[in-house]
């Protein structure tokens, strides 16, 4: 368990030190919901009703433009070769990669969220079921990302190939997500649906990843 | 039993079919009867479906006879589908080679069948919903189904190391045979418009028996066409493979 949370640290130590991604992240995530307005017009109305779909394009875009990164630098610098003979087998070095991407990309979002319902005019409570919504679904995001990113981490030029396999996977988490928004909290079956498919993609997906690793490095 | 003891185990038939060769003097016999059979099975059911059964009816009017390329179209969109996961699990327990290239056949092959039922959907769609294209669960588990042929196809094309990459993407193969029925519930939960399950039902066909006849010829006639299509790609990879490492060993023997 220590090994574990040593990767955890290791990872948010690494993402902290070397630079502003997270940053970087939360300004893509603002600026695709800041651009909304300008191609739809600034109609508070209208704005105020599309908001909870422009706050789940954006996380969704942001959280695939970073899966990248999951593996790239470890493939690269070597640590991949060490956390394949770790003391933990390497389907909890994902899971464990796969907390700290998750802590890195969808926390920041969630975090930044308020501003952006501020400048779409939501009001606070479907602020909160947005919020309540992503903090459901961003793991089942992660869970898929991290298999996109374990399939394409050996193609040198892999670019663009991760967020375009793992898209399709994850549209189910959007209907879900934003099908519970104006739902009534606790009882929605998109609500009870989102949580399982977190659930189950986050149990489910180490493995697959972890597979798809070993053949990609061997 | 002394004598048995000490001969070398035959292989059985599915190691021997491993071998590329053998595969390929086994099956190149087949694929002419194959092709007549599927050319046979097309004029039948085309005949069947034009000249024995009405031309239209009540509720899709004169459109009814893309009903005959457009449901074999999409029964083969989710087939080979299924006929790639089948070649994942051959390539991922077994490591049959012929499992690799029968994956890779088959992906362009289910890309081309699914952009076929879009496109006999939306021209269908057109005269009786009144659009070409509508948000329902169907048509749009079937949209998504494409982008995961899509991103196979580009999965396949991104690697050089073929052996890496038949693996690589039989766990994406896998995966995404997983998420398919999540998406269809989660798509059919989103929207439904497309008429339910007519073919099968538990009390039978909800169907017409002179237009369920001509059409079970066609799904026969199609997946026929796909069976030919596949066995003819399958060859043209192997033979692909052997020039290329043949390309391979006179790179190395000029450099030499």
């Amino acid at each position: 368990m220590s090994a574990f949370f040593a990767i955890v640290g290791r990872d948010l130590k690494l993402a902290a030190r070397l630079g502003g991604d997270a940053l970087t992240l939360v300004l893509f995530f603002v600026m695709v919901g800041a651009v909304m307005p300008f191609a739809i017009g600034p109609d508070r109305v209208l704005l105020a009703q599309l908001a909870p779909g422009i706050i789940w394009i954006a996380a969704f875009l942001s959280m695939l433009l970073g899966l990248d990164r999951l593996f790239r630098a470890d493939e690269d610098d070597g640590s991949m070769l060490l956390f394949r003979h770790a003391v933990i087998p390497l389907e909890a070095v994902v899971a464990a990669k796969m907390l700290a991407h998750w802590l890195l990309t969808a926390v920041p979002v969630l975090v930044a969220t308020p501003l952006l319902a501020v400048m779409l005019s939501m009001d606070g409570t479907s602020w909160g079921e947005t919020a309540l919504a992503l903090l459901l679904g961003t793991p089942a995001l992660t869970a898929f990302g991290t298999i996109g990113a374990a399939v394409t981490v050996s193609l040198k030029r892999g670019g663009l190939l991760a967020p375009v396999l793992i898209l399709p996977l994850a549209i189910p988490v959007l209907i879900f997500g934003v099908a519970m928004i104006g739902a009534p909290v606790g009882s929605s079956a998109a609500m009870l649906f989102l949580s399982a498919l977190s659930l189950v993609s986050v149990a489910f997906c180490p493995f697959a990843a972890a597979l798809a690793l070993r053949v990609g490095t061997e | 039993m002394t004598e048995l003891a000490t001969q070398p185990k035959q292989p059985n038939w599915f190691s021997r079919l491993a071998h590329p060769g053998n595969f390929m003097a086994w099956t190149r016999p087949l694929i002419m009867p194959l092709a007549v059979l599927t050319a046979l099975a097309f004029v039948t059911g085309l005949w069947l479906a034009f000249f024995r059964a009405p031309l239209e009816t009540e509720n899709v009017g004169t459109t009814l006879p893309i009903l005959y390329i457009h449901v074999p179209t999409a029964w083969l969109s989710q087939f080979i589908y299924g006929a790639m996961f089948a070649a994942a699990l051959g390539t991922l327990v077994w490591r049959h080679p012929l499992a690799d290239v029968a994956a890779r056949a088959a992906a362009p092959l289910g890309a081309a069948f699914t952009v076929l039922a879009l496109f006999t959907g939306a021209l269908w769609g057109r005269p009786t919903w009144g659009t070409f294209w509508e948000w329902d669960g169907r048509m749009t588990s079937t949209l998504i189904l494409l982008f995961i042929y899509l991103g196979i196809i580009a999965l396949w094309r991104a690697f050089d190391d073929q052996l890496k990459a038949a693996r690589i993407v039989a766990i994406f193969t896998l995966v995404g045979s997983v998420n398919i029925p999540i998406i269809k519930f989660s798509v059919d939960w989103w929207n439904t418009l497309h008429q339910p399950a007519t073919l099968i039902t538990s009390t039978g066909p909800r169907m017409a028996p002179e237009i369920f006849l001509p059409l079970m010829v066609m799904l026969v006639s199609f997946t026929l066409l796909f069976v030919t299509l596949e066995l003819v790609s399958i060859h043209t990879g192997i033979l692909k493979r052997r020039a290329d490492s043949l390309s391979r060993q006179a790179a190395m023997g000029s450099a030499a």
